[in-house]
């Protein structure tokens, strides 16, 4: 906390207001829903959780559970109308819902910046990837565009990019799959944002490259003291990075604590259900993996009560309560939080006995 | 993926080779200009030499652009060969016209990475999985609808839903239909191009489950592709992994995965993000730097040497060729890794060297 209130002070008072305390970024019961001729999708239903600065987040869970929903409203990419957003996202104690957009777009960029799986899409193809790091510099930053093209190319050279001196006319087509991913990402970097949300920023990439990635986000957050949302489908990769971890399923939250208990001691059946699909390098070969069964549920209609009761080997252990309750989000203790109804001592010998052994 | 029979005859012929692969080679030419002249070509695969046994899956891995895709295509005849043969229970189907290979596509059948693209969005799932028998001219013994609906029902597919359409399915669904297909002409071989990839964890596990079960009740004999180590070590019992055309190295899982040989596998292992936060930091790690260089333009000598952090002067000028460092298990590298652990007793047997 001491750090935050330092880092106030550097900064200005003008964007910092006073009030600033508690995580840099705090999401408050957040819902995002999209109402459409089928029926409302409820995207993200009442997620709340932490990004402190020096921290990474990593948000995972299967596709369709509102992992990008819910970065594209931390950072107002939402079309205007498109989605009903309630609850509140406080970024350095400033609630962004309910902000004039024109505001949001202040800090985008400046305080806030996003990576995202397809660099294309961040990417201009008629412009050199110079001039559009160039650009988003200098929308925040008064400087002459030398000055701007000098900072365009220490970036290229900080995030790997060979050459940058020459490379820093080219278009985004004559990059490969991994130099774009890096140009985005000096993009993203262009102002020293203090949050960056990075969407499956590997997904589409070679292990060796996703490796250099990995390495790059790691060590930028090291520099910046940035607070970091890597959000993935791959539970290999938030290991790798996260500090926490959150999991999400059909838009809300089923589990969230530190990377070490997510890993080593997880509460939740959907999580032990990720755990066991995942065949992993570092154990023996196991026989055979062990898959949740079914599919995720439409998010126009979840299910009542708990929302993976379709899915849960454990549903009927709990009277009725997995069909007709929604459990609630609530701390077991150090902050390790999950939704389920099974009770401490039955969760615990299922853990250690069916689980843990099979993992 | 072992197999069994109770079957004594078939059981002596799992562990032959089905599949012979011999200097295969596919360039694509380049063509430039008025005359569409030739100006170079795409070695996109550039002398594989590999078989595949009876019963067994053998995976191919590998960096995008280094050749899988292309091996698979040549492998189930959808394109010809520029050179090298490939022989399919024995007979060379190098060179088959269409006509003369339609009979041998029922052996032989690929599944792709995409179950969106590769299924006709107009045709029910009936029409589509039923196709192969009406294709083929086959007959079955209760019609092809039933046919049909065992096939989905072998699948996890509800055969009550032969009438619906592709895009009320999910994507895991998909790959199952796609995988039915497959299944329809109850091939001996099947190619399949990165079957899991496009799919969830949770649902990625049930059709890696799914394809072994498959294997076994049937004795199939799978070629995969893929590009996730951990599912590939999950699935295989051998492995050849590529770069820029070429196998660079070729083992059993185990040794593969235990013992890499070729400096590229050992990168590549390196990579992969392990799911244990306690191993964070303390893992030692290879860095490739770079990308792969083009195909069109392959670097000289052993085709890694631009990246490999053992290279020589003897890299860049001479070609390491694939040979046999221990049992079953071959690479390319003038610097193999991993090699001093084995030490020849007088015995002839290789063994692991204590120290
Ligand atoms: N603009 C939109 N209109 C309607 N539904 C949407 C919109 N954007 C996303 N959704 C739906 O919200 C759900 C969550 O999507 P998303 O956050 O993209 O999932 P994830 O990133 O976890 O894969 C999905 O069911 C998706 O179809
Ligand atoms: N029809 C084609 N014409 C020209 N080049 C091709 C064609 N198909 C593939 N290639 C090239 O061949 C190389 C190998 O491609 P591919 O077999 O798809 O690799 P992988 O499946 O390992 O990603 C790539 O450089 C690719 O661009
Ligand atoms: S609440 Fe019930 S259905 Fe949901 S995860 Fe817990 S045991 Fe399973
Ligand atoms: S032959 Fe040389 S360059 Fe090629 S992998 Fe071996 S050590 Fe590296
Ligand atoms: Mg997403
Ligand atoms: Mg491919």
């Amino acid at each position: 906390m001491s750090q935050i209130s330092e880092n106030s002070l550097e900064g200005g008072v003008e964007t910092r207001p006073a009030s600033a305390g508690g995580p840099f970024l705090q999401v408050r019961e957040l819902r995002v829903h999209f109402p459409t001729d089928d029926g409302v999708v409820r995207s993200v239903d009442n997620l709340s959780f932490d990004v402190d600065r020096g921290r990474t987040l990593g948000i995972v869970g299967e596709s369709g559970s509102g992992k990008s929903v819910t970065s594209l409203s931390v950072m107002g990419l939402h079309k205007a109308g498109t989605a009903k957003i309630t609850g509140e996202i406080l970024l350095d104690g400033q609630n962004l819902v309910g902000l004039h957009p024109d505001k949001v777009r202040q800090l985008r960029g400046k305080r806030m910046a996003m990576i995202f799986q397809d660099p294309l899409s961040a990417m201009h193809p008629f412009y050199t990837v110079g001039t559009q790091i160039i650009e988003a510099y200098r929308v925040h930053n008064r400087v002459s565009k030398a000055a701007a093209r000098k900072h365009a190319i220490d970036l290229l050279g900080r995030v790997g990019i060979p050459n940058p001196t020459s490379r820093v006319d080219d278009y985004p087509h004559q990059f490969s799959g991994g130099m774009r991913q890096r140009a985005m990402i000096a993009m993203a970097l262009s102002c020293d944002p203090e949050l960056l949300i990075a969407d499956e920023p590997t997904t589409a990439l070679d292990v060796t490259v996703q490796a250099q990635i990995l390495d790059l986000i790691r060590d930028l957050q090291a520099e910046f003291n940035s607070a970091v949302i890597i959000i993935t489908h791959d539970l290999g990769v938030v290991a790798e990075l996260a500090d926490d971890i959150m999991v999400m399923y059909a838009g809300r939250a089923v589990e969230y604590s530190s990377a070490e208990n997510i890993f080593n001691s997880p509460q939740h059946p959907y999580t032990w259900g990720l755990l066991g699909s995942m065949p992993r390098l570092d154990r023996e070969r196991s026989e055979r993996l062990q898959p949740i069964k079914g599919s995720p549920p439409s998010l126009i209609n979840v299910p009542e009560g708990c929302p993976f009761n379709p899915r849960c080997a454990y549903a009927g252990r709990n009277g009725d309560l997995s069909f007709t309750q929604r459990p609630e989000f609530r701390d077991l203790g150090g902050g390790h939080h999950i939704a389920c109804h099974l009770g401490a001592e039955d969760r615990l010998r299922i853990w250690d006995e069916e689980i843990r052994p099979k993992l | 993926m072992s197999t069994q029979t109770d079957n004594p005859a078939a059981d002596r012929r799992l562990g032959e080779d089905l599949l012979v692969v011999n200097e295969l080679q596919k360039h694509f030419p380049i063509r430039r200009g008025l005359l569409q002249r030739r100006v170079g070509a795409v070695q996109a695969v550039d002398g594989l030499t590999f078989s595949v046994r009876r019963g067994e899956t053998l995976s191919l891995v590998g960096e995008s652009g280094c050749g899988k895709t292309t091996t698979g295509r040549l492998l189930t005849r959808l394109i010809e060969p520029t050179g090298g043969t490939i022989e399919l229970d024995g007979q060379d189907i190098s060179h088959l016209t269409p006509a003369r290979m339609r009979p041998l596509r029922r052996d032989i059948q690929m599944i792709f990475q995409d179950p969106y693209s590769s299924l006709n969005p107009r045709h029910t799932v009936g029409t589509i999985v039923g196709a192969p028998f009406r294709l083929q001219n086959v007959e079955t013994e209760h019609g092809v609808k039933r046919a049909v609906q065992d096939l989905l029902e072998l699948v996890g597919l509800n055969p009550e839903h032969y009438n619906r359409y592709p895009h009320e399915f999910s994507g895991g669904q998909r790959q199952r239909i796609g995988i039915a297909r497959t299944l329809a002409l109850r091939p001996k071989v099947i190619v399949a191009d990165e079957p899991v990839s496009a799919l969830d964890v949770s649902i990625q596990a049930q059709v890696v489950n799914l394809l072994e079960d498959l294997q076994n009740e049937f004795d199939l004999t799978y070629v995969m592709i893929a590009h996730d180590l951990s599912v590939v070590r999950h699935v295989s019992d051998r492995v050849a992994v590529m770069y820029l055309g070429k196998i660079m190295e070729i083992a059993d899982r185990t040794a593969l995965y235990e013992r890499p040989m070729h400096p590229y596998t050992v990168a590549l292992l390196s990579a992969v993000p392990i799911p244990d936060t306690a191993r964070r930091g303390n893992r030692e790690r290879i860095r490739l730097q770079g990308d792969v260089p083009s195909p069109i333009n392959p670097p000289t000598g052993c085709r890694f040497h631009t990246r490999c952090w053992k290279a020589q002067e003897v890299c860049k000028a001479t070609e390491p060729p694939l040979i046999s460092l221990a049992p079953g298990h071959q690479a390319a590298c003038h610097f193999p890794e991993n090699k001093d652990e084995l030490t020849v007793d007088p015995t002839g047997a290789a063994t692991a060297d204590p120290a």
